[in-house]
């Protein structure tokens, strides 16, 4: 293990380097005051080296006592327990649903894309409406953060969604409780509206602090359960001359947003847009942002048209098989298409 | 916000410091780095390091609403619930009141479906006083296509309002508040934009119009590679006035054919296709809008003008609260009219196409109208 993988600055670890402190077990051995003295520096200072240092080793250390074998490790068995109990979003659509396994999974990073006008925004408000569904109505009764970076986020279109699914829970509640005394329920469609912490992003500067902000704001609102960014893209697209700097804060940003999921079990849902690629002869669409950034997100759902009928097709995704199922955009919002009820065709 | 100064954050003064004498200025030179990129520039601890970014994300992110205020702000402090009516009642109705504030309108079409004439209608609207339900300001209108007719204008106010326009003066007044702009290049317009942009700050400007927006980089933007797009600042830019400024902003785009092997499939799709042998639908047409799908992307409501069997048809392509629906319409002395105001439901992706059959047709047989419109 060399000193230069410890997260020091540069001077710090020019100065360890130079006075033969090269690898970490050098380190344990020694002092903080024989530290100081030989990189001439305070003691203190040589305190929080060592603590980086001892915080290292002993990541590294493998601990034979207790269940963990590895620290921060978890067994696939527990992994296992845990996907089980995990907790989907309902999209609003069954067939969608379906495929979907449920749904959109907190924990997970959801990446969404697909023409304009294919409903990649009327998915991002359906979802953020739809979190809000009590625990009582199989939902998470959870709160959302809608971070627009297009400026496409209607709230009129927010509003009849909410009242749509206020109407469905009213619905859904009288024929549960059909002969007991109805039990009152007051679903406020504006309360809905009241959970949805709108953020407006204009710069990519600006969307990069949200995301970095998003950690201390999530920890005062325990409750939020989905991060919709709309979309990830649009200032990534534009005024961008240096394309590694793009691919690496696209990354850093990707990393954040995976961690978030994570540590607050929520669901982190990405809109991306399209763009053509030139691919073996002919040109075809792909989600934007390039290749790498593809390897952003677990999951990844294109939109598309499939002749007169909106269909989802799940591109990427490490535990549902690739499928596609057809959707609706009506006036409540996402729901199955209506036209036919043609079976979930599996590709 | 980006521009936010660093010294300015209220970071420990050492901090701040270190900042300073490395030239990280601002929010956005701190934020395009990455945490490992500036422990290594500043020279200092990672935990520092964290603690800065966090800071400087914290204050330069922009504050949050939650959608209720947001709803109850629009609704309190906005004349006509942030629309501007096109009095074409069933395309009122579908877009809930008309062409909303604060977002961008497109109208997509081949040349001579009616575009520029449907802009006029718009621009006469919104210098209509309050009080004949206008909105009662300033227009601009970005004319780059050299087509704006002010007789025609006055023609259409003549015959929509008659009782206004035959008022002494009251046409003198409405036309001299519509602001005619004719830049030659893409530079030039550029540089309108920037004007624009404080103009509609100072002189109670209630609406945008750029017609066309294509012609602006024909010739310049076609299937090139270049991996930017020629009009990627303008589109932004052009978003963030209207919703600032929370006006209407409406631009046209024409048309174009679309290549051969243009690309309108997924990766997965050509694979399904191939084993199922080519049974891709042959569209009649290959219209496509001339600006890309970038453009697309950007644009929050779309309107369709085509032609079909002879008729002319206006729909809504794109809209996130409107359903798709389409109105057939006819071109008279008052500018744009429905023929029927209950409108045809589009199904699918038909809403996006754009047909042009038989439209030399109608400009011949269709008598009402009239020549100054051409």
């Amino acid at each position: 293990m060399e000193v230069s993988s410890l997260p020091l600055s540069a001077s710090q670890r020019g100065k360890l380097i130079s006075a033969g402190y090269t690898s970490l077990s050098s380190l344990c051995a020694t002092s903080s005051c024989n530290l100081a003295r030989d990189l001439k520096i305070s003691e203190n200072e040589a305190a929080d080296i060592l603590k980086v240092a001892s915080r290292r080793s002993g990541l590294d250390k493998i601990e034979n006592g207790g269940q963990a074998i590895m620290n921060g490790a978890q067994t696939a068995w527990d992994m296992l327990h845990e996907e089980e109990s995990s907790i989907c979003i309902t999209t609003s659509c069954s067939d969608l649903d379906d495929i979907l396994g449920g749904g959109i999974r907190c924990k997970e990073v959801t990446e969404i894309g697909g023409v304009p006008g294919i409903g990649k925004t009327q998915l991002g408000i359906q979802l953020a409406v739809n979190v809000q569904i009590p625990a009582d109505y199989g939902g998470l009764g959870g709160k959302a953060i809608y971070i627009d970076t297009e400026g496409s986020f209607m709230v009129e279109r927010a509003l009849q969604i909410a009242e749509a699914c206020a109407d469905d829970m009213l619905e859904y509640n009288s024929l549960l409780w059909k002969d007991s005394q109805a039990c009152e329920v007051n679903i406020q469609p504006r309360a809905f509206l009241n959970n949805m912490f709108y953020f407006r992003i204009c710069t990519y500067t600006e969307q990069i602090a949200v995301i970095n902000y998003l950690e201390k704001f999530i920890s005062e609102h325990k409750d939020v359960k989905v991060v919709i960014i709309d979309s990830i893209t649009f200032h990534f697209r534009q005024d961008f001359e240096d394309m590694a700097l793009r691919t690496r804060l696209l990354g850093g940003m990707a990393l954040k947003l995976m961690n978030l999921a994570k540590r607050f079990n929520l669901a982190v849902v990405l809109l991306n847009q399209v763009t053509t690629k030139y691919n073996e002869g002919s040109f075809q669409l792909t989600l934007a942002l390039g290749d790498s950034w593809s390897h952003a997100s677990t999951n990844r759902i294109i939109l598309y048209w499939n002749g007169n009928e909106r269909h989802a097709y799940i591109d990427k995704s490490p535990s549902m098989r690739s499928a596609s199922a057809p959707y609706a955009v009506t006036i409540k919002g996402i729901r199955n298409s209506t036209s036919n009820c043609k079976r979930v065709k599996l590709m | 916000m980006a521009n936010k100064l660093i010294s300015e954050m209220g970071l420990p003064k050492s901090v701040a410091n270190v900042f300073a004498a490395r030239n990280i200025i601002t929010a956005k030179d701190a934020l395009s780095l990455g945490e490992f990129e500036l422990m290594e520039l500043l020279d200092v601890g990672l935990q520092e390091v964290m603690l800065a970014v966090a800071h400087i994300s914290e204050i330069s992110c922009p504050s949050y609403q939650t959608a209720l205020s947001l709803l109850e702000q629009r609704s309190q402090n906005e004349y006509l619930a942030g629309h501007l009516p096109t009095r074409l009642k069933g395309l009122d109705e579908a877009l809930c009141g008309g062409i909303p504030f604060g977002v961008v309108t497109e109208l997509v079409g081949p040349a001579g479906i009616g575009k520029t004439q449907f802009c006029l209608k718009l621009a006469l609207l919104a210098s209509l006083p309050t009080s004949y339900g206008g909105l009662g300001g300033r227009v601009i209108y970005v004319d780059v296509e050299s087509k704006f007719s002010s007789r025609r204008m006055i023609e259409m106010g003549l015959s929509s309002f008659p009782e206004i326009f035959q008022m002494e003066g009251l046409a003198q007044e409405m036309a001299g508040r519509i602001l005619v702009l004719r830049p030659a290049s893409l530079s030039e317009f550029t540089e309108s934009l920037q004007q624009i942009k404080l103009s509609l700050l100072q002189h109670h400007v209630k609406l945008l119009i750029i017609d066309s927006m294509a012609a602006l980089t024909s010739g310049e933007y076609g299937l090139g590679r270049s991996r930017h797009h020629p009009l990627g600042w303008h589109i932004s830019f052009i978003k963030s006035l209207a919703e600032f400024c929370r006006i209407p902003v409406v631009v046209t785009n024409q048309v174009r054919s679309q290549a051969r092997d243009e690309a309108s499939q997924y990766l997965f799709q050509v694979q399904s296709n191939a084993e199922t042998i080519e049974d891709r639908p042959k569209f009649d047409s290959h219209l496509v809008a001339a600006l890309g799908i970038q453009w697309a992307h950007a644009v929050s409501i779309r309107l369709v003008l085509e032609s079909r069997s002879g008729q002319r048809l206006i729909k809504i392509a794109k809209s996130s609260i409107s359903p798709s629906i389409g109105f057939y319409f006819n071109i008279t002395s008052s500018g744009i009219s429905l023929l029927d105001d209950e409108g045809v439901e589009m199904m699918g992706a038909e809403a996006n196409t754009i047909h042009c059959q038989g439209h030399g047709g109608i400009i011949n047989v269709d008598t009402e109208l009239p020549q100054s419109a051409t």
